[in-house]
């Protein structure tokens, strides 16, 4: 067997993995490795070719393609090696090693300083929601349809109806409608905008394509190919109005109902997963509950920026290369983070106190849309960090910045009131 | 005009063990089948359980081949290559009422010759079943109530028997059968007729349709549907057994078990409808699955699922298994009423068949090359790292792994396409080597398993299918 | 003619009401930046979107180049230009930002490569 040896081991080449080995080449690993199941780095940015990434972070709009390309100039300048075609099996957590197969050198044990797992996450299927009827062709979820257009040049129908209003499906309903297909309809089961507003003004309102919130589909149709599906209001619990059904015929379904973070090798790693996240728990390091392991992106937890991904995986990526050098800030105590009113979660899930004090980004989504509020972080009366907020929605990721020096031992509450 | 001696009609679990003896002695068979793949109806939509007949009607031809089924599994399965699990069924008794039944449910597997079934405390039973609910007062064991996976089963069938000269005419629809002088002769099918001297009539749902042509249907087949939920391999409330209901006068109950993958199974539903085509599932079927099921197993986490689907079962009217051959239609052999102990008694049906055959003047001169053994494809996640190696040094497909959830690699798709009876669709794969059979439903692999299957077949991307033709997966190519 | 525009210059979607007529604003509200006021003016007189697309690649009939107009183009001419990018056929290699069709429909933009492909 094919063994490699480097200092960081990065686990996924999309945009987490990518700037966290070009963080971790800056933080002075001398060899870094990006194993990627692709035949090329970029992920699934390289499918979204669409354009609104890289706003907050380059100030400029820019497609996947684009996006990705700049971490992949930076990494190739800074002599980041990758090892394509190759999936994961295994994470030893406690080792260091990482064991890939490859069709080239068989079956291939990394052994690395530290691991950082930049997976992302796949999409929830029409299966895991549960949806009754037949299971005929012509039923994609908004990302594979996306992967067939846009990458492998093959149109998947002609008349669609699409469940779900997250970016992903939104951006398809244009897609399609440019590439000559019918969007007959948006469906989502909320009553409010699953993904961003700018995605419902440029893909649905532009091309007049109806939007029906607080709705659902209660039913499949279609022996072999998909001819329709009943599209039914929600009552408050969100139980389908069954009475109120009305068909819609179709030929395709396109499913943008959620996405889960991809943890099946952090699991068979015995790595520590928060239960609201989906993801592993990580400290502001990106250190997960195994100290050899890093993690950052959508397989911590779903992000609707890639622009927030790149700097999360940064700091997975600073801190991997530190531990890998035996130059980790000693701990001297913790705090908890804990989610406060109409909040959901906070990522990271805890802050690790030390000599080095720094400015840190926490990530959180609310429970609830609401507008004009405060949002707060506090440790016990103290408050630590406080902003205002025209408007914040469970589709749209808040973050507010706390000085770790701040912080003391125990937990700190972040809040939207 | 085709000539053979058999014409099997129906590639399910029955018509493949029949064809597959058949070809144990030197006569020609063809098995024909609409659909496109083998594997049947209701042969792939069911329990995956092979039972040991404890519950059967005593005296019956069913409870006969159920019982002698279930014990030729071992040697079977290990021949074909089949993944096959003894892991034993419990029979828990949750209320008092119930409780007051098992005596009479074990003095039945006594009359049918099932004596190794066994009485358990509720202490036993819930050291054997964690999950189960802690009312349970005790119950009944029953060791060799088993799990298989239907499809490879089928697939396994018929590939031993096409080694051994049968022949498979695929996406063929029987569309009639001429008889003369009382004897049969021909078949017509959508792909032309074929000479015959003998007619099996192994079409489960639509035995009925096919006795028709020969002026035979003395009873009519409806569609029983069976709904089911399949849980995540990670599901958090799992079961070792098959936890059966205590059967009420007027349902069977939903059972749950782990399949042979690892993963949960619960259901089914019995619903009879008019449509012999309609597999859909409804809110209520599924809502009825989880209600019932929560009496065995209260903490099953359906949430956890990740895919539901529902198999239509043969119910004769009026109901049992039917072995017919008539003395006015010599060579026309009628099985009816293969409900759903089909998949167990295939085996056994396909010895009782040609032995009736014999005994009705069929002369059969065995075979002595008859091929008992057959290899499945190897499948890469089940391997040491050494043996994985191993594999992608003979062919690096092996490590293009295609499918992430079950880790399935090129090879094993590409050996699913290019064995005899190989995969012609998406779902065909899925049921030879497991991609898209996962958590992820063919999300990440769908698209790549269009791409190898069109590569592979030599045709268009739009060309390839769900399953049957009218499935196409996409339209055409976006840019031509 | 009053109308509701939710701004989309970065994702905050501030709702900015717009009022005017004959293609000439009277009156911009409820824009959060200095961004907002112009993009609500564009968007009340004559909207502008990104193209983004993917075309042919000579020889390559699985694979596909991404593109984009290098700025954005009229709303009104999508179409036109989804056509004109479906008549197109690139040879490879291929540089990211190279020209893919120059003035695309007579619009003063070009559509360029959004990736490097060889």
């Amino acid at each position: 067997m094919y063994t490699i040896q480097c200092d960081v081991a990065v686990v996924g080449a999309g945009p987490a993995g990518l700037a966290a080995a070009v963080a971790a080449k800056e933080n002075g690993a001398a060899r870094v490795l990006v194993i990627e199941r692709d035949n090329a780095p970029g992920g699934i940015l390289q499918q979204c070719i669409h354009p609104g990434f890289g706003l907050t972070r380059f100030n400029e709009e820019l497609t996947g393609p684009e996006y990705y390309s700049r971490f992949t100039e930076k990494a190739e300048a800074l002599g980041v090696e990758y090892l394509l075609d190759s999936m994961v099996l295994d994470v030893d957590a406690d080792g260091g090693k990482v064991t890939c197969v490859n069709g080239k050198y068989g079956v291939t044990n990394v052994e690395a300083g530290s691991v950082v797992l930049a997976m992302g996450c796949r999409e929830r299927t029409r299966e895991s929601i549960v949806i009754p009827g037949s299971r005929p062709a012509g039923l994609y979820t908004a990302g594979s349809a996306q992967r067939l257009i846009n990458r492998q040049n093959i149109m998947v129908g002609k008349k669609v109806v699409i469940l779900g209003s997250g970016d992903i499906g939104m951006i398809m309903a244009r897609r399609m409608t440019l590439e000559g297909a019918e969007v007959v309809m948006v469906v989502e089961l909320m009553d409010y905008l699953a993904g961003l507003t700018r995605n419902r003004v440029q893909c649905l309102d532009d091309f007049g394509i109806p939007l029906r919130l607080g709705h659902t589909i209660t039913r499949i149709e279609g022996e072999k190919r998909v001819t329709g599906v009943y599209v039914a209001p929600v009552d408050e619990t969100k139980k389908p109005i069954a009475e109120k059904a009305e068909f819609v015929p179709c030929d395709t379904v396109l499913f943008s109902v959620g996405l889960i973070p991809e943890n099946e090798l952090t699991r068979k790693a015995s790595i520590a997963i928060d239960g609201k996240t989906n993801g592993p728990a990580v400290n502001q390091y990106m250190q997960t509950t195994k100290p050899a392991v890093f993690a950052c992106g959508n397989v911590v937890h779903v992000n609707d920026l890639v622009d927030n991904v790149s700097a999360e995986s940064e700091q997975a990526g600073k801190y991997a290369a530190r531990y890998a050098a035996g130059k980790f800030p000693a701990a001297k105590g913790e705090a908890v983070c804990k989610p406060g009113a109409n909040v959901r979660y906070i990522c990271p899930q805890k802050i690790v106190l030390s000599d080095e004090a720094e400015k840190v980004n926490l990530y959180f989504r609310v429970l609830s849309p609401a507008r004009d509020v405060t949002l707060r972080v506090r440790c016990g009366d103290t408050i630590l960090a406080q902003k205002k907020e025209f408007r914040v929605n469970p589709g749209e990721m808040n973050s507010i910045a706390v000085n770790t020096a701040d912080v003391a031992d125990g937990e700190i509450v972040v809040e939207v009131m | 005009m085709r000539k053979t001696d058999v014409v099997v009609i129906g590639a399910g679990a029955v018509g493949c063990a029949v064809a597959r003896e058949l070809t144990k002695y030197k006569v020609g068979v063809i098995v024909i089948d609409k659909n496109e793949d083998v594997g049947g109806d209701a042969s792939k939509s069911n329990s995956a359980i092979i039972h040991t007949g404890y519950d059967a009607a005593p005296e019956t031809l069913e409870s006969q081949l159920v019982v002698a089924a279930n014990p030729m599994y071992d040697a079977l399965t290990r021949d074909l290559d089949v993944p096959f699990k003894r892991v034993g069924a419990i029979l828990p008794a949750i209320t008092d009422e119930q409780f007051a039944q098992l005596p009479a449910i074990k003095e039945k597997a006594f009359r049918n010759r099932v004596y190794d079934v066994e009485y358990l405390s509720g202490e036993q039973l819930l050291e054997m079943e964690p999950n189960l609910n802690p009312a349970v007062k005790g119950g009944l064991y029953i060791p060799r109530e088993s799990i298989i996976d239907p499809f490879i089963y089928v697939q396994a069938l018929a590939e031993n028997a096409v080694a051994n000269g049968a022949e498979f005419m695929l996406g063929t629809k029987v569309i009639g059968i001429t008889a003369e002088n009382g004897k049969i002769r021909s078949v017509q099918t959508t792909d032309g007729d074929v000479e015959t001297k003998y007619v099996v009539n192994c079409a489960g749902l639509y035995c009925d349709e096919i006795a028709d042509m020969v002026g035979k249907a003395e009873y009519e087949v409806v569609a029983r549907k069976g709904q089911f939920y399949i849980l995540d391999k990670n599901t958090s409330c799992q079961v070792n057994h098959i936890v059966l209901p205590i059967p009420t006068k007027i349902t069977k109950g939903k059972l749950m078990c782990p399949t042979i993958h690892g993963n949960m199974l619960v259901g089914p539903t019995a619903e009879d409808q008019p449509s012999k085509t309609d597999k859909s599932t409804s809110a209520e079927g599924l809502e009825s699955i989880a209600r019932d099921v929560r009496n065995l197993v209260p903490n099953v986490n359906l949430r956890e699922t990740i895919t539901q689907y529902s198999g239509l079962r043969p119910n004769r009217k009026p109901e049992g298994l039917h072995f017919d051959m008539w003395d006015d239609l010599e060579g026309y052999v009628n099985l009816s009423g293969v409900r759903s102990t089909g998949l167990t008694l295939s085996v056994s049906m396909g010895k009782y068949v040609v032995q009736q055959m014999l005994y009705h003047g069929a002369e059969f001169e065995l075979k002595s090359d008859f091929i008992q053994k057959r290899k499945g494809i190897v499948k890469f996640c089940e391997q040491t790292p050494e043996k994985q190696d191993e594999l992608i040094r003979e062919d690096p497909r092996y490590g293009n792994i295609v499918c992430r959830c079950e880790t399935v690699t090129e090879a094993e798709i590409v050996q699913a396409i290019h064995r005899p009876l190989g995969a012609r669709s998406v779902d065909a794969v899925k049921r030879r080597v497991g991609a898209g059979m996962g958590r992820c439903h063919g999300g990440f692999c769908g698209p790549k398993v269009i791409e190898i299957l069109a590569r592979e077949l030599g045709c268009p991307a739009e060309a390839i299918c769900k399953n049957d033709p009218g499935s196409e997966m996409v339209t055409g190519k976006n840019r031509s | 003619m009053k109308k509701e525009i939710i701004c989309t210059v970065c994702p905050r979607g501030c709702a900015i009401t717009v009022e005017g007529g004959d293609g000439k604003v009277t009156s911009i509200e409820g824009n959060g930046c200095k961004r907002g006021l112009s993009f609500a003016e564009t968007e009340f007189t004559s909207p502008v979107r990104l193209l983004t697309s993917t075309v042919r690649v000579a020889g390559k009939e699985n694979e596909l180049l991404p593109v984009r107009t290098r700025t954005p183009i009229l709303r009104d001419k999508l179409f036109d230009v989804m056509n004109a990018i479906r008549a197109t056929t690139v040879t490879l290699p291929v540089k990211q930002h190279d020209v893919v069709i120059s003035d695309v429909c007579g619009t003063g933009v070009d559509v360029i490569a959004s990736r490097d492909m060889e």
